[in-house]
């Protein structure tokens, strides 16, 4: 089964990626940011967790090679192809206030569907399309954003970090729901109100194998992907 | 490295309304009222201290530790710092801090998280999510509510280069941080009783918790 489609800047979506199957996105224009949340299609009480992600691994950023853990310590979904070489795990998500406060107030009567919207709102409004509500908004990830942390830990955001044509493939490990929002990256000050398109993709690209790159990138990698198997088997 | 300045607090202990040594591997829950100060003292050092907060009266307004770090431009908690909730309301702000740098991108300790970690043969050893769950369950909380936490104390440093490690804390015995509560605040600890990391020096160990009235703070 393939499904492609065109998300808008600062529009939002979910839907189930079973077990051995891959989310491909492209940042159409450069520039683009997708905030990532992924839930156990199962068990919603099972969701991404993005310390135990980052502790696993020991890293700060999300690119090939890096797997993301549930807080039951399973691999929900790994990367598996980047152009980017850079995501944002540490800056979550913004609100509607805070592009308010950057880029004026907006109203739908006077802008219509350029309306200005923000990614925790609409997050919470599709998790209700779910059953799901702001208690099972976790921590997420942002896609093609970069934000490194100089020697003082200061947060700095490289603007337009991702180019036009720029590719992140993620497979999911379990039956995952994948929740994204296209809003721009809440430390994004570049003026105007140009939130940007991402093409989808959903394709088959099969399980992890033993020698997976991912799955042996680490001995914490290869529990973590030995406690998904079990988990599905069961 | 930059300088890291510390601040301490002029509250006596002798005024405190509430005065507890919280033992390695326990929980602690408290409702922090408005305006009152909660201080918490490292009393051996090195101890990770992991901490969640709820707004008192709506469970679902919640400590965000991404909220948090995103608000104040930095990772590292300290002094100034405000904990803010996924809507962006302040729960309590760090008032004091002889430290000087606190954690909140680490998380808490799970069995889960433990045999991806060390291994199976952790599974069954005691963790701070099941403080967390254990205390979470008595007030009205459950799983779901579990989220990303602070861990006081621990020193957790990310690279220029995206790499994340986890360093010999800058605390020592006696040192502590102190937090005045902006709204009525639920406040859950795991005094964490991780065995298996070096930051503890592999023995976790006990902390004070003293809760001043507004009226004293």
């Amino acid at each position: 089964m393939t499904i492609t489609r065109v998300l808008p800047g600062a529009a939002t979506w979910s839907g189930v990626l079973r077990r051995g199957s891959a989310l491909e996105l492209e940042d159409v224009e450069g520039g683009a940011n997708v905030t990532l949340l992924l839930i156990d299609a199962h068990r919603p009480t099972e969701r991404l967790n993005v310390p135990d992600s980052l502790k696993a691994q020991h890293v700060a950023r999300i690119t090939t090679g890096v797997a993301l853990y549930s807080d039951m310590g399973r691999v929900m979904a790994s990367v598996i192809e980047d152009t980017c070489g850079w995501h944002d795990p540490l800056c979550g998500h913004g609100r509607l206030a805070e592009l308010e406060a950057l880029h004026g107030p907006s109203s739908y009567a006077a802008e219509r569907n350029a309306v200005r919207r923000g990614a925790r709102e609409e997050l919470v409004l599709e998790l209700a399309k779910h059953g799901l509500g702001a208690r099972d908004l976790a921590a997420t990830v942002n896609l093609f954003s970069k934000v490194t942390v100089d020697a003082a830990g200061r947060l700095v955001f490289h603007p337009a970090s991702s180019p036009a044509g720029a590719r992140v493939v993620l497979r999911a490990d379990a039956d995952v729901l994948v929740v994204l929002n296209t809003a721009p990256h809440p430390l994004d000050r570049t003026p105007g109100w140009h939130p940007r398109p991402v093409a989808m993709d959903v394709r088959d690209v099969g399980v992890a194998a033993p020698d997976d790159p991912t799955r042996t990138a680490c001995p914490e990698n290869e529990r973590g992907f030995a406690a998904t198997d079990a988990g599905t088997e069961r | 490295m930059s300088t890291i300045e510390l601040t301490a607090s002029t509250l006596d202990p002798a005024a405190a309304s509430h005065d507890a040594v919280v033992q390695a591997g326990d929980g602690w829950t408290h409702l922090v009222r408005a305006g009152e100060h909660l201080r918490i003292v490292d009393l051996d050092g090195n101890q990770a201290v992991d901490t969640l907060f709820y707004d008192a009266h709506d469970h679902a307004e919640r400590y965000s530790a991404q909220d948090t770090i995103r608000a104040q431009g930095a990772i590292y908690l300290t002094t100034g710092s405000r904990l803010l909730t996924g809507s962006g309301r302040s729960l309590m702000t760090i008032v004091a801090d002889t430290v000087g740098r606190h954690d909140t991108l680490g998380g808490a300790c799970s069995q889960e998280s433990n045999v991806v970690r060390y291994g199976e043969h952790t599974r069954h050893m005691h963790a701070c999510r099941q403080t967390f769950l254990a205390e979470a369950l008595v007030h009205g909380l459950e799983k779901r509510d579990l989220t990303h936490n602070i861990n006081f104390f621990m020193n957790v440093p990310v690279t220029p280069e995206g790499g994340l490690s986890f360093e010999d804390g800058l605390s020592e015995p006696g040192k502590y941080v102190e937090l005045r509560a902006d709204v009525d605040t639920l406040v859950l600890i795991s005094n964490c009783p991780q065995l298996n990391n070096p930051c503890n020096a592999y023995d976790p160990t006990p902390v004070r918790l003293l809760v001043w009235a507004a009226e004293a703070a």
